[in-house]
């Protein structure tokens, strides 16, 4: 049986400049930063990012290392806007395809059933169809005649997920109320890299929630790092919530110095280094969930 | 005199409207005052609106805003993660408020970005979020807490939302599923009942005159025939807004001195 236990540095040496990679998780919730974290010290670039953004996105930007966002919104939930990815915008440094949420699931969801489009109605009537020569139109076939969106397939080099639990072989569970669309993520990617706060033997999954909380089995995951706190800023809900604190210190660091201050302790360092420049674990899971 | 009540509590009960005789749906208010707006909605004429926790919970009753006592649990009745969202809002079975940073005469709303062009906007916003999706699926109505000629435009910058325009409708694009309903301001509630769905002015609120709501506007209101003053809100609404929704006052924030 493969053992898929990886580290993120072995992880980031899979993935390839100009490559397509779907970053899981919601806004500041749930996102595999430690990972992202990892491609910011490699030498990766000109990526195409997929991602229902949060400071996964404007971490990328600040980098440099995104050439194309595919994405509906960037946001850090509890600060409506990132800094990061504005200013990435404001220079016209990127390429983007802003759609609506729906229309990335759709084309996820597309491109893991092998379609080359799902229809949908999201878009129609707006300027995301008028700005974006790329999305076009089809004719229902039948009686209806309906005009509907035909949202094109999003499939991906690369997908990055956090999870609660993972076991060795790939197998993996989210605890948090929400599973995003981490499947569809996995699903629409050629690899697919899950990174989780803890492994734990396969048959004590069944100790920790339901049934409904083995979101991805082992045929949709190529390898997993253990990599506790891996979410952080970001929420791993119940295990702890958005480390608000951190995201204003993020938030602030836009100008070059700050940037590069920032880089240097929390970016340029080690998963020990990290947790200690953060305030440590137990300051990480004393943070409550979110209230929204 | 001064009145008993403040503006942001007389917009809440003039948002609330919004999801009158709309049964047994999602209320989804996005935002402080579309929220209370919602949940007040739920409380008094509208007993089976569906509401959320904010994340993914649907709750049997209002979720109180801000911080709450060790010991409250949300009174859950079922699970909504985003996914479901969608499916249900393509369904149509839901109402949204949502507060955009621009609108126009026809309806469209900008939460994308302002200024410059697509490629290299002045003003980066949110990015369109699930508004394309929402408005051309379900009805919907928008809270403008600043009706100024910056926020109620000619012509938004970007349509983040379809509104009523037909240059924007391509032919074979069912349109009989988009509904835009009420718009509340700080000055004015207004709706789409102009001619070919213009907007239209139906109530402004006390102390606020005409002159004002149209200098604060860039392009011509539709007047209904019954043009009147905004009710205040009721006694019974004003006790569940300060005690039961918003026992933090987190509405005071809302309109800026």
């Amino acid at each position: 049986m493969a053992d898929k236990r990886r580290t993120l540095a072995e992880v980031v040496a899979e993935l390839r400049d100009g490559m397509t990679i779907g970053i899981g998780g919601w806004g500041a919730r749930r996102k595999p930063m430690a990972l992202v974290r990892a491609i910011l010290r490699s030498p990766l670039r000109d990526l195409t990012v997929v991602s229902y953004g949060g400071p996964d996105v404007g971490l990328l930007c600040a980098a440099g290392k995104v050439r194309k966002l595919v994405f509906g919104f960037v946001s850090l939930d509890l600060i409506p806007l990132d800094p990061h990815f504005r200013m990435a915008r404001q220079t016209g440094a990127l390429q983007v395809m802003e759609l609506d949420e729906g229309m990335i699931q759709w084309g996820l969801r597309a491109a893991m059933l092998r379609l080359p489009f799902l229809p949908i109605r999201a878009g129609l009537a707006t300027d995301v169809t008028r700005l974006q020569a790329e999305l076009a139109t089809v004719v229902s076939p039948y009686a209806d005649g309906e005009r509907l969106l035909a949202m094109p397939a999003l499939p991906l080099d690369a997908a990055l997920v956090h999870v609660d639990h993972a076991d060795a072989r790939g197998n993996a569970q989210i605890l948090g109320p929400d599973p995003y669309f981490d499947d569809l993520f996995c699903g629409a990617a050629t690899r697919r890299y899950v990174t989780c706060e803890r492994i734990v033997a396969t048959e004590s999954f069944a100790d920790h929630g339901c049934l409904h909380t083995l979101v991805l089995d082992r045929g949709m995951v190529d390898a997993v790092v253990e990599a506790p706190l891996g979410a952080h800023p970001t929420s791993c809900s119940p295990a702890y919530g958005i480390d608000l604190e951190h995201l204003k210190t993020y938030c602030a660091a836009t100008a070059p110095d700050a940037w590069a201050d920032y880089r240097a302790r929390f970016v340029d360092v080690d998963d020990v280094a990290y947790g200690d420049a953060v305030g440590g674990a137990a300051r990480i899971h004393a943070i409550p969930p979110p209230i929204f | 005199m001064t009145p008993d009540y403040t503006l942001a509590e007389l917009c809440i009960a003039a948002a609330a409207e919004a999801w009158r005789g709309d049964g047994e749906i999602l209320a989804s208010g996005l935002g402080l005052v579309p929220r209370l707006a919602a949940g007040l909605a739920r409380l008094t004429f509208a007993p089976d609106l569906m509401l959320t926790d904010g994340e993914c919970l649907l709750v049997a009753e209002p979720v109180p805003v801000g911080r709450r006592p060790a010991d409250y649990r949300p009174p859950v009745e079922g699970w909504l993660p985003f996914r479901r969202v969608f499916d249900l809002l393509w369904s149509g079975r839901r109402h949204a408020m949502t507060m955009p940073t621009q609108i126009d005469r026809s309806g469209a709303i900008n939460i994308s970005y302002i200024g410059g062009t697509f490629q290299k906007p002045k003003i980066q916003l949110l990015g369109v979020r699930g508004i394309p999706g929402n408005t051309i699926n379900h009805p919907c109505s928008f809270f403008v807490p600043d009706h100024s000629r910056r926020t109620f435009v000619e012509r938004v910058d970007m349509a983040s939302g379809a509104g009523y325009d037909p240059a924007r409708w391509e032919p074979g694009v069912r349109r009989d599923l988009h509904a835009l309903r009420l718009v509340v301001t700080n000055l004015a509630v207004l709706d789409f009942a102009g001619p070919d769905h213009a907007m239209r002015l139906r109530s402004i609120h006390p102390g606020v005159t005409l002159d004002q709501v149209e200098a604060a506007t860039s392009f011509p209101l539709a007047r209904a025939a019954d043009l009147g003053t905004t009710p205040a809100p009721s006694a019974e609404q004003l006790r569940l807004i300060r005690t039961v929704l918003d026992p933090h006052d987190a509405r005071a924030t809302v309109f800026k001195k």
